[in-house]
């Protein structure tokens, strides 16, 4: 398992550190606002660099273990980087019932990923969520944003197979 | 002439801003005068994309499944005057199955445009406010909502004047007003509707609760997984301060004022637990607190909070302006107004109902939500997520309130409704369940954090073909003892949804255990498939399917399968022509 870094405290730099400290300055004073810095810090990066987490931990006094723990409760935060498509794939109840592990063993198959994993090329991260709250349309996957329904395994290989198309 | 499209979530993941980019475009080619706008999802998902069509005289038509052909068709039947000889026009029966229902808070959802704060002012909006300020002391308005016996709409269903009045008679000037609208229950999404297809009504709803209890400050905990809520969310409260009814004195009547502002969740189910949002608030992991104190003596930053979910909040506005009698006047006695529920699963027609209290589960999934898909049995429907149960056929005609489902074992919960039919194995429906509550749970106590896991641990043996006698047994022992050693809801409720099935359907877990099957046919490792050579042709494509080729035979002849080889895919099951493999 990876450490969690805190030894190395401060000697990685920091990278776009004026959009950070832009962040930062945007919530000094306001109290518990952890978990909406995070938010803007992993808009900005995508995912939760150790490092920035670190500087974080630096500038607002905030104990590193703390932001860590907070980190690592809420599913939204990811401490590793992602592809460049996030496919969340739904599993919720409705989703469950109408077949979305089906589902995911296409997208595994299609991908040769497991769910939480990156694709080689870094075109692709699966993440199972709880629900996208699109229940009649079970079941469900949302790529960039965009919600993809009632799928069949042939119909979601298709959608990922598109987009790998225009990739090339 | 105006036409008006359906684009919530499920609308716009089902084309509907797709439809409205042709409609757009078509009425510019056509030169017809036609206004185009948006709405809100009205609930019907199984139709979406859904367009609303109103000519000159106010008459409505609606078209269903609106795609990009049927798009440019309906302005050319509008330019023609045909409308009616659509063929997607709406039906009757769905016409009536809208009918069946009573809106309350959705009363305005897939109706007016939620990103324009006139049509909710022309739809009476904002006048609940304005009688509350000029005309009733805060103390009349909770007795108003007295009156109207409304309970919280988030699951334990508490009655929503003893909260705002507790957190009125707390001591101190600063308080707090908080909206629930991390909904997570997975298979639930009624919340999202309100928020993204009538925002003004939540926000006059917290107004209105925010002077009733003394509040000066609300703030709205929504799950990031709402991109679409969020946005419509800020436009609203935009535009309700530029009108003065957000951080303004309200009708200049020198009495309140109220400012607020939205928090996105990070994705935690227990955080829908009052004191667990509170936790997470205030920036920290979101595990809940001992209580008492309750939020509405120690809450937000330990001041008097009023925690309450988006569908109450919905209801406040219509109270206040219409009379708690009004509200009162629909539903039980136990149980007043309407409630609203989300229909899933194995279910013809998908989507959201707001029906009254006391309606039978009969007449909501076979009434309104058109039975079960592909005419297959009904087993049994799910409430209350994963603190509720599963609801077998015998207790159908039970009316929907809050002490006749608390009864079964399932609780009302926010709403969440999954349809299951025979094909559902409720082992696997359990074990679903649990592998959420495991992963959901926060780990502060002992019970929830390791109870749930042993329990999912012996739900697997079992779905594997690896269960012993006693094991229901144990299940039950253990799901007893989470429930009563947890400190929040949701280890309190962990293991309901095991119980209820063991209760219901412990023939299915006994069949899982003592015979190695699975009557519904879905857990894999208790599978058998075999090729009838009655049947079978010998045209080989099973065995040119088969992953690890556990099929042999020769052209012409009856195949087999190899069962210790065989990983039970189901290829062969899927490919055969002539239904000739089985499975048992």
């Amino acid at each position: 398992m990876a450490c969690c870094g805190c030894n190395d405290n401060g000697n990685v730099a920091v990278k776009d550190v004026d959009k950070l400290d832009q962040i930062l300055s945007k919530y000094e004073g306001v109290k518990g606002s952890l978990i909406s810095i995070l938010q803007d810090v992993q808009g900005l990066y995508e995912y939760l660099p150790i490092e920035a987490l670190n500087y974080i931990s630096e500038v607002t006094g905030i104990k590193l273990a703390k932001i860590y723990g907070v980190a690592t409760f809420y599913t939204q935060f990811r401490l590793d980087p992602v592809g460049k498509h996030v496919i969340l794939l739904c599993q919720g109840t409705a989703c469950h019932v109408n077949g979305s592990k089906a589902i995911e063993e296409a997208i595994c198959e299609e991908l040769e990923i497991s769910e939480g994993e990156t694709t080689k090329d870094g075109l692709f991260t699966l993440t199972n969520v709880a629900c996208l709250g699109c229940c009649s349309l079970s079941p469900v996957m949302m790529i960039d944003g965009e919600v993809h329904g009632k799928l069949t395994p042939k119909k979601t290989k298709e959608i990922l197979k598109a987009i790998k198309a225009e990739e090339e | 002439m105006k036409l008006i499209v359906g684009q919530g979530s499920c609308g716009i993941a089902a084309g509907a801003s797709k439809a409205y980019k042709i409609l757009e475009e078509e009425i510019k080619n056509s030169g017809a005068n036609i206004k185009l706008g948006s709405t809100g999802c009205i609930g019907m998902c199984y139709l979406e994309p859904i367009v609303d069509f109103i000519d000159d005289d106010g008459k409505k038509t609606t078209f269903v499944k609106v795609d990009e052909e049927i798009a440019k068709q309906i302005v050319k039947d509008i330019v023609a005057s045909k409308v009616d000889s659509n063929e997607n026009v709406i039906s009757d029966e769905d016409k009536e199955a809208l009918a069946k229902q009573k809106r309350i808070s959705l009363r305005n959802c897939g109706i007016i445009d939620p990103e324009n704060i006139d049509e909710y002012i022309e739809s009476g909006g904002y006048k609940a406010i304005e009688r509350c300020i000029k005309e009733m002391t805060p103390e009349e308005v909770i007795e108003e909502v007295k009156v109207s016996g409304l309970r919280g709409r988030g699951g334990a269903g508490f009655p929503t004047w003893f909260k705002f009045n507790a957190a009125r008679q707390s001591p101190g000037t600063e308080k707090y007003l908080v909206c629930n609208a991390d909904e997570g229950d997975p298979g639930a999404f009624m919340d999202r509707s309100v928020l993204e297809g009538d925002p003004h009504a939540l926000i006059e709803g917290m107004i209105i609760a925010g002077y009733a209890i003394g509040a000066s400050e609300g703030i709205i905990y929504v799950r990031a997984e709402y991109p679409l809520a969020i946005k419509r969310l800020n436009i609203a409260m935009a535009q309700a301060e530029e009108r003065g009814y957000l951080n303004k004195d309200l009708f200049g009547e020198g009495k309140f004022k109220f400012s607020l502002r939205i928090k996105a969740g990070a994705g935690a189910f227990v955080c829908g637990e009052e004191t667990a949002l509170l936790e997470s608030l205030e920036g920290n992991r979101g595990t809940p607190r001992p209580k008492p104190p309750f939020p509405a003596q120690k809450g937000y930053w330990g001041k008097p909070t009023n925690i309450n979910n988006v569908e109450t909040f919905a209801n406040v506005p219509f109270i206040l302006a219409n009379g708690g009698d009004a509200f009162a006047a629909v539903g039980t006695e136990d149980s007043k107004g309407t409630k609203v529920f989300a229909l899933a699963g194995k279910i013809k027609k998908g989507g959201l109902v707001e029906v009254p209290m006391g309606m039978t589960i009969r007449e909501i999934i076979f009434g309104i939500g058109g039975g079960i898909a592909e005419d297959k049995g009904f087993k049994a429907v799910q409430m209350g997520g994963p603190s509720g149960g599963c609801i077998p056929a015998e207790f159908l005609d039970i009316p929907v309130d809050y002490a006749s489902i608390t009864k079964t074992g399932a609780i009302m919960g926010s709403g969440g409704m999954v349809v299951m039919d025979e094909t559902t194995c409720m082992v696997d429906m359990a074990k679903f369940f649990l592998d959420f509550t495991c992963k959901e749970s926060c780990g502060k106590c002992t019970p929830c954090r390791e109870g749930t896991k042993r329990m999912l641990e012996m739900l697997e043996k079992i779905t594997e073909g690896k269960g012993e006698p006693g094991d229901i047994e144990k299940l039950e022992e253990l799901g007893k003892f989470i429930n009563s050693a947890s400190l929040c809801g949701l280890g309190q409720t962990a293991s309901n949804p095991v119980l209820t099935t063991i209760r219901y359907f412990r023939d299915e877990y006994e069949a899982h255990i003592n015979d190695k099957k699975c009557p519904a046919k879905q857990c894999k490792a208790l599978l058998t498939y075999t090729i009838d050579p009655e049947k079978c042709t010998g045209c080989t494509i099973c065995a040119r399917n088969c992953p690890v080729e556990a099929i042999t035979g020769t052209l012409k002849e009856p195949h087999k399968i190899n069962p210790d080889i065989c990983i039970k895919c189901g290829k062969c099951y899927e490919v055969c022509r002539f239904g000739a493999v089985s499975v048992e």
